[in-house]
C-alpha cells in the first residue's frame, strides 16, 4: 500500500464521525454507515489556486488535490473536461430563461460519467495493490471498468442485469473484461457482488473501493463551476439511480465555496427519476427523509437502481438546498430524448431523457423558476441505447435513385418543389 | 430446524471471523436474537433503537430483501438462507 496520503486524511463515517485507515473499505464497522474520503482542505488550498488551476491540462485531473489518489493518477487520465453547452433552443422548449448542457455524453472513453469515477477507482486500485477489478453495474460503469482496465493492463470481471441493452453488454465484452449476465435486476447483481467482494480480494469499484470511485462524480461540479467562470449555477438538475452523483455534485459545489474559489450563490440541486424506477422521487413529494424499496420497470435501465444506496442523502441534499424531485415515465423519456437531440444535435441515453423530461416538469410546477438558468447534467450516450427508440423515432425515405421519386418524395412532404 | 446466516465482514470480528452460522429460529426478528445469544453485541449493530433494523444495513431471505417481504416478522424455514449486506454498495 502506498505510505504517502497526497492530500487526503482519512476515510471517515458519515454517520458516527469514527475513522478508518485509508484501505479498500467501505462501510463503518459500527453502524454500517458508509465511509467517505476526508482531506487537509488547508493544504489544498495553498495548493489548488486559480493560477495554479490555468496552467494545468483540461482534463478532471486539473482538480486532483480534491481526487482522492495519494500520487498520481495512473488510470483515465485524460478523462473528463466535457463540453458544457449553453442550450437556447432547449431553454425554450424547457419553458426556462437560460439552460446549460453537461455533456458527459462524450466523456473519454466510454462515452459516460462513469469515466471519471472508474479513473479514480482503478487509479487508487493501482496504489493498493490490487491487479484484479470488478463492479456491479447497470451498463455504462461496466464499460468503463472494461475499458479502462484494459488500458491499464487489470483483470476486470463486470455483473450486470443479464437483461441490459445488446450495446452496452457489447460495449464491455470487446475490452475483453469478463462479463457476468445475472438473471436479476441490478439490486440483485448489487447483493450478489457485495457477497463476492467479502470473498474474494478485487478491488471492487463500487463496493469496497466505493469511498474513493463515488468522489469521482465531483470532478462533473468543479468543471460546471469553472466553465460558468467560477459562478455556480442557480439550479441543477441531476439523474438519480443511487442517488450518489446528486450528493456528490453538492459535495463538489459545497467544496469550492470553503476554498474560497466560488461564491456561496446558495446553488439548488434537483433530482431527475424515470416514474418506473422512482424510489427517491416519490419519498420526495411524500415528504419523507427515507425511501422504500421498489422493484424497477422503465426503459432507464441504467438508473434502474429500486434499492438506491445514497437515497437518503440525496433527499438530505435536496431539501438542503431548496430542490427538488420529480419523475418522468417511459414517453416522457423519449420525447425528452428526441428534444435535445432536435433542439442541440445532442443523442443521449435514456437517462438524459429524464435529466431533460423532468427538468421540463420541474419548470412547469414552478420548482425551477421561468425566469431562472438552469445546467442539466446528461451523463450518457444515445448510441448505447439504440433499443430505447428503435421504433420511435420513425424510418428513412426508402426511394430508388431517381430524381423524379424524389420530388414526388417532397411533394408528400408538402414541401415546395425546387426550380 | 436449520438456518444459515451469511455474516457480512464487518460483523465477523463478533463471530470469531466466521462468515456463515446456523440458527434455528422460526422469524428474522428471533433469528437477530438468537445471534445475540450467541455473539453478544451483534444485535445493536443490526437493529436500531427504534427496534427496526438499522437504515444501512439490508436483510435478504433467499435473495429477497425482507422489505418486500413481512420485515423481522418473514418466517423462516429449514433450509433458508439469511444474508446480511452492508446497504451501502453500487450506483
Amino acid at each position: 500500500m502506498s505510505k504517502s496520503a497526497g492530500f487526503m486524511r482519512a476515510l471517515k463515517c458519515r454517520e458516527c464521525g469514527r475513522e478508518y485507515p485509508l484501505e479498500a473499505t467501505h462501510v463503518c464497522e459500527f453502524d454500517f454507515g458508509p465511509l467517505e474520503v476526508a482531506y487537509d482542505y488547508g493544504k489544498i488550498k495553498k495548493s489548488m489556486t486559480k493560477a495554479a488551476l490555468a496552467k494545468r491540462p483540461q482534463t478532471m485531473w486539473r482538480f486532483r488535490e480534491l481526487l482522492p489518489v495519494a500520487g498520481e493518477p495512473t488510470v483515465g487520465t485524460r478523462v473528463g473536461y466535457t463540453p458544457l453547452v449553453k442550450a437556447d433552443r432547449l431553454a425554450k422548449w424547457l419553458g426556462v430563461r437560460e439552460a446549460w448542457v453537461k455533456n458527459d455524453a462524450v466523456n473519454y472513453p466510454t462515452l459516460s460519467f462513469k469515466d471519471r469515477v472508474v479513473s479514480v477507482a482503478l487509479s487508487r486500485a493501482k496504489e493498493l495493490g490490487f491487479e484484479t477489478v470488478a463492479c456491479a453495474s447497470t451498463g455504462n460503469l461496466a464499460n468503463s471498468v472494461a475499458a479502462n482496465a484494459a488500458s491499464a493492463g487489470l483483470d476486470a470481471f463486470v455483473f450486470i442485469p443479464a437483461d441490459l441493452e445488446e450495446g452496452k453488454i457489447l460495449n464491455s465484452l470487446v475490452y475483453g473484461a469478463r462479463v457476468v449476465g445475472i438473471r436479476g435486476h441490478y439490486d440483485e447483481v448489487n447483493r450478489l457482488c457485495a457477497e463476492i467482494a467479502g470473498k474474494y480480494g478485487w478491488a471492487f469499484v463500487n463496493v469496497n473501493m466505493r469511498p474513493y470511485y463515488a468522489e469521482g462524480s465531483k470532478s462533473m461540479a468543479y468543471e460546471i463551476a469553472e466553465q460558468l467562470n467560477w459562478k455556480l449555477p442557480q439550479h441543477t438538475v441531476v439523474p438519480m439511480a443511487s442517488g450518489s452523483l446528486l450528493t456528490k455534485i453538492h459535495k463538489g459545489y459545497q467544496e469550492l465555496i470553503q476554498l474560497g474559489l466560488a461564491k456561496d450563490s446558495k446553488p439548488t440541486v434537483h433530482g431527475a427519476q424515470a416514474t418506473g424506477c422512482s424510489p427517491i422521487s416519490a419519498a420526495y413529494k411524500q415528504g419523507m427523509d427515507f425511501f422504500k424499496p421498489v422493484k424497477p420497470d422503465t426503459i432507464a435501465k441504467s438508473l434502474a437502481i429500486g434499492t438506491p444506496a445514497d437515497g437518503f442523502y440525496a433527499l438530505k441534499v435536496m431539501k438542503e438546498t431548496g430542490g427538488a424531485s420529480d419523475d418522468v415515465n417511459d414517453d416522457e423519456i423519449r420525447e425528452a430524448m428526441s428534444a435535445l437531440a432536435e433542439c442541440e444535435g445532442i443523442f443521449t441515453e435514456t437517462a438524459g431523457g429524464v435529466t431533460v423530461g423532468t427538468a421540463k416538469k420541474l419548470v412547469a410546477s414552478g420548482k425551477i423558476p421561468a425566469e431562472d438558468s438552469v445546467v442539466l447534467c446528461v451523463t450518457g450516450n444515445g448510441l448505447k441505447t439504440l433499443d430505447a427508440v428503435q421504433g420511435h423515432v420513425g424510418k428513412p425515405a426508402g426511394i430508388k435513385p431517381s430524381l423524379r421519386e424524389f420530388e414526388e418524395l417532397m411533394e408528400k412532404d408538402g414541401k415546395v418543389k425546387s426550380k | 430446524m436449520a438456518v444459515t446466516v451469511r455474516i457480512p465482514t464487518p460483523l465477523r470480528k463478533l463471530t470469531n471471523e466466521q462468515d456463515t452460522v446456523e440458527v434455528e429460529s422460526d422469524t428474522v426478528g428471533s433469528a437477530v436474537d438468537e445471534l445475540e445469544g450467541k455473539f453478544p453485541g451483534i444485535k445493536e449493530r443490526l437493529v436500531g433503537e427504534d427496534g427496526e433494523i438499522r437504515r444501512f444495513v439490508n436483510v435478504y431471505v433467499n435473495e429477497e430483501d425482507i422489505r418486500f417481504l413481512d420485515n423481522q416478522a418473514t418466517p423462516l424455514k429449514d433450509g433458508d438462507d439469511i444474508s446480511i449486506i452492508p446497504a451501502i454498495a453500487g450506483g
